[in-house]
């Protein structure tokens, strides 16, 4: 047993109002930079729908993620090492922008400068590729609420099977939101496909990222990765992704997409893990058993003997404790109501999902029933075809059973509390019927529909006691000349008038760690003496600047009265 | 010595060697400097038909001018005969295969170079410098051609003129004499091939050194530790240096 930990989240999808806030504050903090105007590490799909880049999930098309060779070895679906190095110069599996999505501006000065009296000015569509005039195609929200559904949504991968039911019964239409974020998978394809090495998961947290020094621009992350969560900058040529925000996640504050979710439907915690069980989970034969293999990976972080391998394997203490709160672990394995995206893809994703109610109630609502009749939803989960198998599709590789018990379970939720509202009774059998207790479905509608701040984000901060004493030290040393006998120590020398130092509040003095005495020699200031009261031969200036002074270097400074006083008294 | 040129020395002397310094020193400045920008650049997002087929066929074909130039410029004639390669064989050899490969690398470049010039996506990310480098390689590429068809019918044995010189500027005492009596389209393929050597290290064509080999033996995934380090300078962004006098 290896144990390591992976920052990881689930999202809920029942509560996804589509509303795209995520993906715009996603933008807004790292995306808004010439060279990614069509790169969204977060964005929300419709589905049914092709997706961003169109028909992503396809991976006939594009070739990304594993898949197993005949032996049953694990290898990258887009083909071996040396076939990647002989199609270097012309990536085969590479989407094209407009996959994607032409990105494009407006000429708004042409509205502007319009001459007064010109009846609806409007601004043309400029590429922001070229500047150039441009008639927009396609973008990443081109399918929001099923737009052109009728003409796109069939082409939807995971209809596959499933086209001709859904041509029929396209009036009983149903469709939910699908947030999607880079996977940070505990098998990730994306770090294998990158022939430079500039791609790593990281030993700490899993969170994946690229060495913007180390890439040199190959692509192959960009078509290895199934999601489609690595991007190509075209103005700087290296490859971005979703960074999970880790300047965030380190500092143990939530990405900044959950952080700003109005429906509050995503949860971060950690999942402890078997790194020795990995690449035989990501290996099992058969792709419908693939979720239960990364179950199978993950580690109770509340059994002692995990504990003890935990620190052994050097995870702190309070890591191991965070991942005895986790919301994700809760949601994925005490509840297993949460499901990884595309499971048969073999990365073992890290972003779960927990699969919307919503299609099948709002069906059940449809033919007039009450949609939260556990009876009448029961039977509705049990009859539907779709929208079941397309969420198999998504979630399961196609194992319709796993999506039903966890409806039933989430419909159970709704009907005890409903209950419980209403002052009905509550049946005491549905909770074992769904394979859970009483306690756990309370717990489940604490967690999802309650959900306080401290509950969906447990987020241990990142270990940087050594980053810390290196400050520490650095903030010691901030002027090179100023340490004890330096130069800086002999006169009215520089004394930092930059730095932290310069920040003091007025008044506030700090002592130098050595002063010159009367007797002319320098001695260490063991005191802490500021030369305020007693040492009247003291000249270092650190005590008697004020701030205004500090900004200005020693050499731009004007004499002062005061300045010069002091140094008369030297 | 004497009967040599000042223009002879500076372009068959003092270019080459100017050029290898440029080249090593640039190199290294790059490195250290700008690892962000040391990138194919690829246009491949931008544009694909075209791609497809001149990006493989122009650095296919130029491994094969490479391997051409290795035999026939830097292993000397005496060794290619001392294993038992007539001259006969050479020729008519270096004829064939060096035509094959003109012929791609020239539907390769013309390919790229149309796509840099006439698709506009494509032109809008090209700068500069890139420029500079295309029109450098072209000039090289057909000064490079030119002959090699010429040869089919009119043998020029440069193994025993450019090949010396060539060979001369490692041991450091080339023979100045032999390129000023070369063909010129011989010196004209010669000084712009080290012209680009000295632009080389301020182009993207740095990406040919980081041709990644060694993910043929690399482990699959790659796992880094995130380590502590030193805090940069306050205020300086990493920087090692700023200007004196300047506040942050």
């Amino acid at each position: 047993m290896r144990v390591m930990a992976n920052v990881s989240m689930v999202m809920n999808i029942d509560k996804c109002i589509g509303c795209h806030t995520c993906t715009v504050t996603c933008k807004q903090t790292w995306t808004n930079r010439p060279g990614t105007e069509y790169v969204y590490f977060n964005n929300v799909e419709t589905k049914p729908g092709i997706g961003y880049p169109k028909r992503y999930e396809d991976q006939e098309q594009w070739h990304g993620g594993w898949t197993l060779d005949k032996k049953g070895r694990l290898q990258l679906k887009a083909g071996g090492r040396l076939r990647k190095l002989l199609s270097i110069f012309y990536n085969p599996d590479l989407p094209t922008i407009d996959d994607y999505g032409d990105p494009w501006t407006y000429d708004y000065q042409s509205v502007l400068n319009a001459p007064l009296g010109t009846p609806n000015p409007s601004a043309h569509s400029i590429s922001a590729l070229t500047g150039k005039d441009m008639t927009v195609q396609w973008g990443s929200n081109f399918e929001d609420d099923l737009a052109g559904a009728p003409e796109t949504a069939l082409g939807d991968p995971n209809l596959k099977g499933l086209e001709e039911q859904v041509r029929m019964e396209f009036e009983n239409v149903f469709m939910f939101y699908l947030p999607r974020i880079c996977e940070h998978c505990l098998n990730p394809s994306c770090v294998a496909s990158c022939p430079s090495g500039a791609m790593y998961k990281r030993e700490e947290d899993g969170i994946v990222l690229v060495d913007q020094d180390k890439c040199r621009g190959w692509r192959f992350c960009v078509s290895g990765c199934p999601y489609k969560k690595v991007y190509f900058n075209h103005r700087t040529g290296k490859a971005e992704k979703c960074t999970f925000c880790f300047p965030r996640i380190e500092s143990g504050q939530p990405t900044i997409c959950a952080e700003t979710c109005v429906g509050r439907l995503r949860y971060l915690g950690l999942f402890l893990y078997d790194a020795d069980k990995v690449l035989d989970a990501a290996a099992t034969p058969d792709e419908k058993d693939l979720y239960q293999a990364q179950l199978d990976v993950f580690l109770d972080p509340n059994d002692p003997e995990v504990e003890a391998a935990a620190i052994r394997d050097g995870i702190p203490y309070d890591w191991i404790q965070a991942a005895r709160r986790s919301p994700v672990y809760d949601l994925a394995v005490r509840h297993k109501v949460a499901l990884p995206l595309h499971p048969e893809y073999r990365t073992l994703p890290m972003v779960w999902y927990v699969p919307p109610l919503s299609p099948v109630a709002d069906i059940v609502h449809a033919q007039g029933y009450d949609h939260s009749d556990p009876d009448r939803v029961f039977a509705t989960i049990d009859s539907l075809r779709i929208p079941i198998d397309y969420l198999a599709n998504l979630f399961t590789a196609g194992d319709t059973d796993l999506i039903r018990s966890v409806l039933r379970k989430l419909t159970a939720v709704r009907a005890t509390q409903r209950a419980k509202q209403l002052g009905l009774p509550v049946d005491d059998g549905l909770a074992a019927s769904v394979g859970s207790t009483p306690e756990d479905l309370e717990d489940l509608y604490r967690l999802l529909a309650i959900g306080k701040y401290s509950d969906r984000y447990v987020i241990p901060p990142a270990h940087a006691e050594e980053a810390g004493r290196l400050m520490g030290q650095h903030e010691q040393l901030f002027c090179s000349l100023d340490y004890d006998g330096g130069p800086g120590m002999g006169g009215g020398g520089p004394a930092g008038p930059h730095g932290i130092s310069s920040f003091q509040p007025t008044g506030t003095a700090s002592a130098a760690s050595t002063f010159r005495s009367n007797d002319g020699h320098d001695h260490f200031n063991l005191l802490g003496s500021t030369g305020e009261a007693f040492t009247a031969g003291h000249t270092h200036t650190h005590a008697h600047q004020n701030g205004a002074e500090s900004a200005v270097p020693f050499w731009r400074r004007k004499k002062t009265p005061g300045l010069a006083a002091e140094a008369g008294s030297a | 010595m004497n009967d040599v040129s000042t223009w002879a020395i500076l372009l068959w002397v003092v270019l080459p060697y100017a050029a290898l310094a440029i080249f090593i020193v640039g190199h290294i400045w790059r490195w250290k400097y700008d690892q962000f920008g040391w990138t194919s650049r690829s246009t491949q997002l931008q544009e694909r038909k075209m791609l497809k087929w001149g990006a493989p066929l122009f650095h296919y074909a130029t491994f094969a001018a490479i391997g051409g130039h290795v035999l026939g410029i830097l292993i000397p004639a005496r060794w290619v005969s001392g294993i038992g390669i007539s001259e006969h064989f050479y020729h008519w050899f270096a004829a064939i295969a060096g035509n094959i490969a003109a012929v791609l690398v020239i539907i390769g470049v013309v390919v790229l170079a149309a796509r840099r010039m006439f698709v506009a996506r494509v032109r809008s990310a090209t700068t500069g410098v890139d420029y500079l480098a295309l029109i450098l390689l072209l000039i090289i590429i057909l000064t490079g051609i030119v002959p090699t068809v010429v040869n089919l019918f009119d043998a020029y044995d440069y193994r025993q003129t450019v090949s010396l010189w060539f060979r001369g500027l490692f041991s450091l005492n080339p023979d100045v004499s032999v390129m000023t009596t070369a063909p010129f389209i011989y010196q004209l393929h010669a000084a712009s091939a080290w012209l680009i050597w000295a632009v080389w290290p301020f182009t993207r064509l740095v990406h040919a050194w980081s041709y990644p080999l060694w993910y043929l033996w690399r482990p699959y995934v790659v796992f880094r530790s995130r380590r502590a380090k030193a805090p940069s300078e306050p205020g300086t962004g990493g920087r090692k240096w700023r200007r004196i006098g300047v506040p942050y």
